[in-house]
Formats: C-alpha cells, sequence, structure tokens
C-alpha cells in the first residue's frame, strides 16, 4: 500500500532577533550542514528532492525561488517553492514520498523577518485592495477583533491569554534556541501597550531570524541512515476563506479542517487522549488558546481554563508549547510552522534537553499562516 | 514501487486578453468552473487544489494564493501553492500529479491564474526584482536584458541567423489563429513581419516576444479508478519531472538549457521513454520568445543540439509535420499570461490526444504528448509527459 | 470541441479606460528591506570599494568562484580561501538595449553583457555594462577590463565599477 515517511534529520540556525553576520544564503547553509550531518547524507548524492517555504514579498524578490537552490545542495536538483508555510513544504514532501517518486526529500523555510524595514505594510499588502486596503488599519487589527469576539462570547477572558503569554515565555528559557524567553507576570501582560485592545504588545509574538532544515525520508531508506526517524504520522492543511466578512471568526475552521485530515491519516481517534503534546501557533496569544479547542485537544470553551490552571504546563497533563512557542521563541515567518514541528521532532527523540517530558511518543504541531489569512496545517508526529 | 495512476480528466480556460475586467479570483473561477463543466463533476467532488500563479507583484497581493483561493474553489479544502516563477504552468499539474499518487487524495483540481495587467506604469516592472538584490539590481537591469543575452549565446554558438528564429513566431501565430482563446492569432503574418519589428534588446525584436497578457486555466486531475468513471477518455500524466539549477546564471553555459534536459531525462525515466524522438508525436515546448521553442527542443532531445532550427525550417515541427511542436500557438500565439500558459500547454495535449483539438488537430491519432515549460533566472525546466 | 470550455473572458481596451467606462482602484505599496550581505558579499562589496575583485576558491572541487560565496552549491562544502582576481575579462554573450523597463526608447543604447573575469575559474561570469565601445564593435569573446569609479565616489557597490571597456 502506501509508504511511511519518517523526519530523519533536522537542523537550525537561530533564532535570533538580529543576524547580522549572514546572509540568508549562510543562515540557510549552516542549518542545512546541521540537518545533513544529523541525517548522515550527502545532498549531492542521496536527495531525489528539495522543497521550500516562502513568499516573495518576505524577501523582496520576485521570484525568491531564483535564489533557493544553491545553499541547500540542490543545484540541478529537482526543487521547488511553496507559496505556504514551512508545514505546507513538509507536506509537499510528504506526498512526494509517499507517491513513490521519491526516497528522500529536503525541507527548508526561514526568516529574515529583521531585514523587512515595512513588515507591517507587507502583511497589509495581503489584504483585499478593495474592500480592506482603503481602511488603512494596522494588519494587526484584526488580531485585535478576533480576540475580543472570543471574550464577547464568554470562550476567553483576557487573564486567559495573559497566562498563555507568562507561561510560553518562562518555557522558552530553558530553550537555547529561543529569543524571546524571559520572566513576565500576568498583569505585565496585561497593562503593556495595546495594539488592537484587546489586544496588547505583550500578547503579540515578536519576530526572529532563524532558518530550518528537515530530512525526510521513506521508512525503508531511513532504516539505511543515521538519523533518528520520527514517524510522520498524519498530515492536514485547509484554506478557509481570504474574505473577513465570510469567515468563521471563532471556530478557527482552518484549524478543525487541518486536523481533520491530520488525525484520519494518523489513525487518532481521540485526540485529548492520544496526544501527549503540542506545539500550536501562538502568534497571538489567544490563538494558542482557540486552536486547542480546534485542534479537539481541550474541550471546547475550556482551553483558558486549562492554561490558568496548569493543565497545559510542562508539568501537566497536556504540555503545549514546551518549546516557548512564538511568543518565547519569536515569530518565524514562513518558517514558523517548522519550528513548532522542530520541537515535536526533539520531545520524541529526547533531545529536548531541559525541556524534555518524559514518556511522550505522540506530538502535534500545528501552524497558522499568520494574518490575514485564515490558513492552517497539522502534523502528527510519533516515535 | 508502482505508482499510482493520474489522469487529466477535465480543462478549462479564460480568453486570452491583454488586460481582463475580470480581477483575479475571477478569472480563476471563470477557468474552474469550465473545467469542472467539462467533465461534469461539482467543485464538491474535487478534494485538493493546486494553485499556480507568478510573482505576487503583478497582481498587487502579498501571499497572492490566499487571496485567489475563493475563484479557485478552496475554501475550506487542503490548497496549496507552487511556484518555480515561468516553469510553474506546466509544474503545477506535476504538483496535483503528487497530490493524487501520494494516495491521499482521488481528485485534485489544478488551478493557474496570472492577472499580470494591475502592474503599473508596466508589468515588466515586477521583474525588476528577479535580480540579485546585492550585485545585479543596482546595475538598472530589465527583463529584456537576460532574454536577450540567453539569445545572442544561443545564436553565436550555432552560427544562426534571426531569419532561422524568426521562423518559429511565424508558425505559432499562425497556428494560434485557430485557437479561440488567442490573443495573438494571425494567419497571415510573415518572417518579413518579425524581422522588420522594432529592435527591443538586440537580439531581440518586438514580435520575438509574446506580451504581458491576463488569464487563468485548469485541469481536473484524478486517480484510475475515479478518472475511468469521469470520462471515458482520460489522458494519462505518464512522467513529471523538474530541475531546477543554481542561482548564479551569470556562471552557467546560456547556450544550452541542461535543467531542461535533466527534467526530461526524470520525466522519460518515468514514463519509459527511451527514444524520445519517436515516442512523442506532440511537443509543447514553452516559448515565451521564438529562441525559446529552439532552445527547448534541445533540451527535451527532441533534436540535436544547434539543429532545431534546421528541423523547423524543414517543416518537422508544423501541424501536419512529423512532429507538430505547439499546435497550440503557444505563448507567442496564444498569449503569455505567465503560469496559465504552461498550464494551456497541458491542456492542449489534453484535448489534442483526445481529437478535441478542432482546427488545430494534429493527424494521425497522436497518442503521447510533452509539455514543458521554464523560468527563473533561466533555470528550471518543468516537464509533464501525457499519454493515452 | 474544447471551444465550448473556453470561457468568454471579458477584454479591455485603452480606450475604455480614456472614456471612464472602467472603475479602477491603486495602491502603491511600501515595500522596503534592509538585507544583511553576510560574508561573502560584504567583503566582496568592501574589496569593490578598495578597486579590487575577489572570489572564492573550494578546496574539494578546486574551482574559484566568482561571484563569491561561503559554500561551494557543487560540493556542498564550505569554501575555503578568498582569492584576488584580474581587472580583466571576457565577454561570453551581450545585448545591444534599446528600451527601459517601461518600454521608454533610450537615446542611446545600453551594453549589458556577462563578463567572465581572469583569475576565476572558466566561465565564472557576472552582469556589467560595457562601456567606451560603439555598439556594432562589440564582439562575443571580445577582452575587457574594469573602468573603476575614482576612490573618494566608491560606495562598496557594483557600480563602484563604472563599466568594462575593451583592452587595447
Amino acid at each position: 500500500m502506501n509508504r511511511t515517511v519518517e523526519i530523519v534529520g533536522v537542523g537550525w540556525s537561530g533564532f535570533r532577533s538580529v543576524t547580522p553576520d549572514q546572509s540568508y544564503k549562510e543562515l540557510i547553509f549552516e542549518a542545512a550542514l546541521r540537518a545533513y550531518a544529523d541525517a548522515g547524507i550527502d545532498p549531492r548524492r542521496d536527495v531525489q528532492g528539495f522543497v521550500t517555504a516562502a513568499e516573495d514579498y518576505h524577501e523582496g524578490t520576485s521570484i525568491y525561488d531564483e535564489y533557493t537552490p544553491d545553499q541547500l545542495g540542490a543545484a540541478q536538483r529537482p526543487m521547488h517553492t511553496i507559496g505556504g508555510d514551512g508545514l505546507h513544504a513538509l507536506a509537499a514532501a510528504y506526498m512526494q514520498i509517499a507517491s513513490g517518486l521519491m526516497d528522500v526529500v529536503v525541507v527548508e523555510a526561514h526568516s529574515k523577518a529583521s531585514n523587512i524595514v515595512s513588515l507591517p505594510h507587507i502583511v497589509a499588502f495581503a489584504e483585499d485592495p478593495t474592500f480592506e486596503r482603503p481602511l488603512a488599519l494596522h494588519p494587526v487589527a484584526l488580531a485585535g477583533l478576533e480576540m475580543q469576539e472570543l471574550i464577547s462570547l464568554g470562550r476567553i477572558t483576557e487573564e486567559q491569554c495573559a497566562g498563555v503569554v507568562v507561561k510560553n515565555k518562562r518555557n522558552a528559557l530553558r530553550n537555547p534556541s529561543a529569543a524571546h524567553g524571559t520572566v513576565v507576570g500576568p498583569e505585565e501582560v496585561l497593562s503593556s501597550p495595546p495594539l488592537a485592545s484587546p489586544l496588547t504588545s505583550l500578547m503579540a509574538a515578536p519576530h526572529a531570524d532563524g532558518a530550518l532544515v528537515f530530512v525526510l525520508a521513506d521508512t525503508e531508506r531511513a532504516r539505511t541512515l543515521k538519523g533518528e526517524p520520527v514517524r510522520v504520522r498524519g498530515v492536514g492543511w485547509a484554506t478557509d476563506t481570504p474574505a473577513l466578512d465570510s469567515r468563521d471568526w471563532t471556530g478557527a475552521r482552518y484549524a478543525r479542517k487541518a486536523a481533520q485530515m491530520a488525525y484520519r491519516i494518523a489513525g487518532v481517534q481521540t485526540p485529548g487522549q492520544e496526544i501527549d503534546f503540542a506545539e500550536v501557533d501562538d502568534s497571538f496569544a489567544h490563538k494558542e488558546l482557540l486552536h486547542l479547542e480546534a485542534l479537539g485537544l481541550v474541550p471546547s470553551g475550556r482551553a483558558g481554563e486549562w492554561t490558568l490552571e496548569g493543565q497545559t504546563a510542562s508539568s501537566g497533563p497536556i504540555p503545549v508549547n514546551v518549546s516557548g512557542g512564538a511568543l518565547g521563541e519569536g515569530s518565524l515567518l514562513d518558517a514558523t510552522g517548522l519550528s513548532r514541528a522542530l520541537e515535536v521532532v526533539l520531545q520524541l527523540r529526547g533531545q529536548a534537553g531541559a525541556r524534555q517530558l518524559p514518556g511522550v511518543t505522540t506530538g502535534l504541531a500545528f501552524a497558522w499562516r499568520g494574518l490575514p489569512t485564515a490558513v492552517g496545517v497539522a502534523a502528527v508526529l510519533s516515535a | 514501487m508502482t505508482m499510482r495512476r493520474v489522469a487529466v480528466v477535465g480543462a478549462g480556460m479564460t480568453k486570452f486578453v491583454r488586460r481582463a475586467q475580470e480581477t483575479g479570483r475571477e478569472l480563476a473561477w471563470e477557468a474552474t468552473s469550465k473545467a469542472l463543466e467539462s467533465c461534469e463533476m461539482s467543485i464538491d467532488q474535487i478534494e485538493a487544489v493546486v494553485m499556480g500563479t507568478g510573482p505576487d507583484a503583478f497582481d498587487g497581493v502579498h501571499m497572492k494564493s490566499e487571496w485567489l483561493a475563493d475563484g479557485a474553489g478552496a475554501w475550506g479544502k487542503p490548497y496549496m501553492r507552487g511556484y518555480v516563477g515561468g516553469g510553474t504552468g506546466v509544474f503545477s499539474a506535476a504538483q496535483g500529479w503528487y497530490h493524487v499518487a501520494s494516495g491521499l487524495f482521488d481528485t485534485c483540481l489544478v488551478v493557474c491564474e496570472e492577472k499580470m495587467s494591475p502592474a503599473q506604469p508596466h508589468p515588466q516592472g515586477a521583474f525588476l526584482t528577479i535580480f540579485d538584490n546585492f550585485i545585479e539590481r543596482p546595475l538598472g537591469p530589465n527583463l529584456l536584458w537576460i532574454f536577450a543575452l540567453e539569445m545572442n549565446a544561443y545564436m553565436q554558438r550555432y552560427g544562426l541567423r534571426k531569419e532561422d528564429i524568426a521562423q518559429v513566431a511565424v508558425k505559432n501565430k499562425r497556428n494560434a489563429a485557430d485557437h479561440p482563446a488567442s490573443l495573438l492569432g494571425d494567419r497571415n503574418i510573415t518572417l518579413k513581419d518579425i524581422l522588420d519589428s522594432e529592435v527591443l534588446a538586440w537580439p531581440v525584436q518586438r514580435l520575438d516576444v509574446s506580451p504581458v497578457t491576463d488569464g487563468a486555466v485548469a485541469v481536473v486531475l484524478a486517480a484510475d479508478n475515479v478518472a475511468r468513471r469521469v470520462t471515458p477518455q482520460p489522458v494519462w500524466i505518464e512522467g513529471v519531472g523538474w530541475n531546477l539549477d543554481s542561482a548564479y546564471w551569470t556562471n552557467r553555459d546560456l547556450s544550452y538549457p541542461t535543467y531542461v534536459e535533466e527534467a526530461a531525462r526524470m520525466a522519460y525515466r518515468m514514463a519509459g521513454i527511451t527514444e524520445p524522438r519517436q515516442q512523442i508525436h506532440i511537443a509543447e515546448p514553452y516559448d515565451p520568445f521564438d529562441y525559446k521553442e529552439l532552445h527547448h527542443l534541445e533540451g527535451l532531445m527532441l533534436f540535436p543540439k544547434g539543429k532545431a532550427p534546421e528541423a523547423t525550417a524543414l517543416g518537422i515541427t508544423q501541424r501536419n509535420g512529423d512532429l507538430p511542436v505547439c499546435p497550440s500557438g503557444g505563448l507567442l500565439g496564444v498569449g503569455n499570461p505567465i503560469a496559465a500558459a504552461g498550464l494551456m500547454k497541458v491542456a492542449e495535449l489534453f484535448w489534442q490526444l483526445r481529437g478535441e483539438a478542432g482546427a488545430r488537430q494534429v493527424p494521425g491519432n497522436p497518442r503521447r504528448g510533452v509539455a514543458q515549460a521554464w523560468g527563473d533566472l533561466m533555470q528550471v525546466g518543468t516537464v509533464v509527459v501525457m499519454g493515452k | 470541441m474544447m471551444d465550448q470550455w473556453v470561457y468568454s473572458t471579458t477584454g479591455l481596451h485603452e480606450k475604455d479606460f480614456e472614456a471612464g467606462q472602467v472603475l479602477v482602484e491603486t495602491w502603491k505599496g511600501k515595500a522596503e528591506y534592509a538585507w544583511d550581505t553576510g560574508i561573502a558579499i560584504g567583503r566582496f562589496l568592501e574589496e569593490l570599494r578598495r578597486g579590487r575583485l575577489v572570489g572564492r576558491r573550494c578546496h574539494s572541487c578546486r574551482r574559484i568562484l566568482f561571484p563569491p560565496r561561503m559554500f561551494c552549491e557543487l560540493c556542498f562544502r564550505p569554501t575555503a580561501e578568498w582569492v584576488t582576481l584580474a581587472q580583466t575579462g571576457t565577454v561570453n554573450t551581450y545585448s545591444l538595449v534599446h528600451v527601459r523597463w517601461d518600454m521608454v526608447r533610450l537615446e542611446q543604447p545600453q551594453v549589458p553583457a556577462v563578463i567572465a573575469m581572469d583569475g576565476a575559474s572558466q566561465g565564472m561570469g557576472i552582469l556589467h555594462l560595457l562601456g567606451e565601445v560603439a555598439p556594432e564593435k562589440v564582439k562575443m569573446g571580445m577582452r575587457v577590463q574594469a573602468v573603476w569609479k575614482p576612490a573618494e565616489d566608491r560606495e562598496g557597490s557594483i557600480t563602484d565599477i563604472r563599466y568594462f571597456k575593451p583592452i587595447g
């Protein structure tokens, strides 16, 4: 029947607020060297395909695909760009291997957010030119609207959102790769300058630079390689609508559908019980709560309570964003999803150092593509 | 292992126009609705959607594929955008192929949309930033430079004259007169018209080039068992290949597209093609400029290096010739909405192999064809082999 | 036949816009970047300011790579040392360009070329412009040399070289 797919190598560079010493190519080269050493492969000989996730306007280059191969060892090889999140690229690699076309495929994504001088303008540039852009709102307004709606429905409270920030930034202190780990109290979060109330500045993940490279292989091939394999049991991805007026503001339909697909393929029936821990998008604090419910990891309406009760802390029954999430590591633009998956891989391999969760065998990584989209990708990984 | 068989079961497209009134979303919808109609399927039967579209700078929307999603029938569905510059149109069919071949989906809709006209004052402006940000952009290069540099290298290597190349523009524009969607079809165009046209960037003249165009194309893919229920004449995707060369294009031998050859080898191997010139009956190589058809025919190993012009002069690549090339009329004749143009070639092969190409029909019951696209900095080859 | 699967898209003409028949939404985006040059390009630009061209050598394949990069893309290994190149090179291909990117005609043609630099491995070209040469005199394989801006005008940019002119 269909082949099974493993992650057999991971490598990354960063994550830091600025990376002035390295060009994007050099940052990616470093991550690639590490991933290939981890997997024990020579990209010129052992890899049949390469996929990257990137967007022209994040790079400042039209057809950025041009500049992708060299630093990965992909020159004169089958390589393509996905205009999406790193987990979309991972799903693409999964499909290329599952089809039988390729045995080993490399996935890459990176962020040089520090190089984008007009980043909020770029984000606004993704809004509809007729209906949304003319309002000239800072795009973070969309996150504020969503958070406000959830509060007014009684689904979350501001204090619960603050709880997410406190947890994730503190978790990040035990992550040597995290750029924004710190100790902060809930009052500080609530009283930090408002961005788009009720959203405050500490509730929004700051950006970071970094690069991640994953090596995927079919199970047979994985046996012959050095890296410790982590099974990709299921992947799912879904797009809600770009239209602000007709999207599901409070149900994160994109997350629900992406997870449904991933669970179906993975054979997961009761995620709340079968998923030991999760790395889910927390680009805004309320997103972690919204996503946990939409992903079926927490009963509807309970994510906020569970957070304040410590159920999603590292010591709790369902640790969430032990890496620090985007709030603690930094948001890595198109690479954010891969940074979520990275933590899942490290935990399943027992390589998470001071953050190691005991006895975990199945984790979920979930990415949201960021403002102004309603797009998500989920991956169920198992040891 | 045996790979799952995947077929094209339906195709639709918009007219290719200079400047469409329709938004990019509406163009995507037009092509998609025609494609679905053509195989009597509903959007609910589509399990995944692939979008191919060129630089966001044309439409003026960042993360453009998300904005286009509703028009492409992607609401609530798994939706993904592949992007390899000009190679995208043909690559998107390969990407759709791996969606279905993976076993995750039984059906997949592939949509390619391009609305270049919004970029003002001229869509060519979107190409100003394709060059290296550090060491090339400060020189102020524009898109024509790289084509002209490559065309000159090709001509000089084989001692070609403009006439040897311009004959391709004549063939394709005449072929396109029979294409209902074409923008530039001209039954009466002559070699003299091409050679007399304004010199833009020697050796490139105005009629050597396909201009800015708006348009969209969509095809429906289905797995073996499903394909046979949808249509009595599925056209199988027998081979897919793609290859991306180094970004350092100035280190490259521009007279030969090695990456097209590598992509072709990958696709031919999968399709079991050992003698392409004999086993392929129709070729739709990417022809944004006339010399590119020749360059690519050689990269596809259909003619020896430097010999494609001669074959063209002998009439071999005419519609009634031994190996019809661009019977659609190609980009030079139908138009060049970047990603849509490549998928137009896949759609053409679909119609040709089913005998539905009307006035453009290649005679003799062709059974196998190859579509190819190209892009980035003279850097990517994307190839799909189709057969019945 | 496939004709029925072609949607009758509405093509607009210049006169539709002139007659005010078409509603147009305009937007001028703000896309500003400050790219980290990193090690390879950082040094390359520094050396340009000093009036020099540098490449990198890969010890594995022995190629001298130009433009310089910290990795060899064929061997996939870090490159090992800086190599100063000559100021002369060979024209691998060129064009005579009569139009700007927005299709406005130029009074004098620009002559972009790919120039393979002496001192780098074969075929290691860069994009630049030719100058001090009549367009009709440009030839493939022509030998050229760099013409620099005066030292005080150099900024650490590829334009510190004004153009390449024929040798002799």
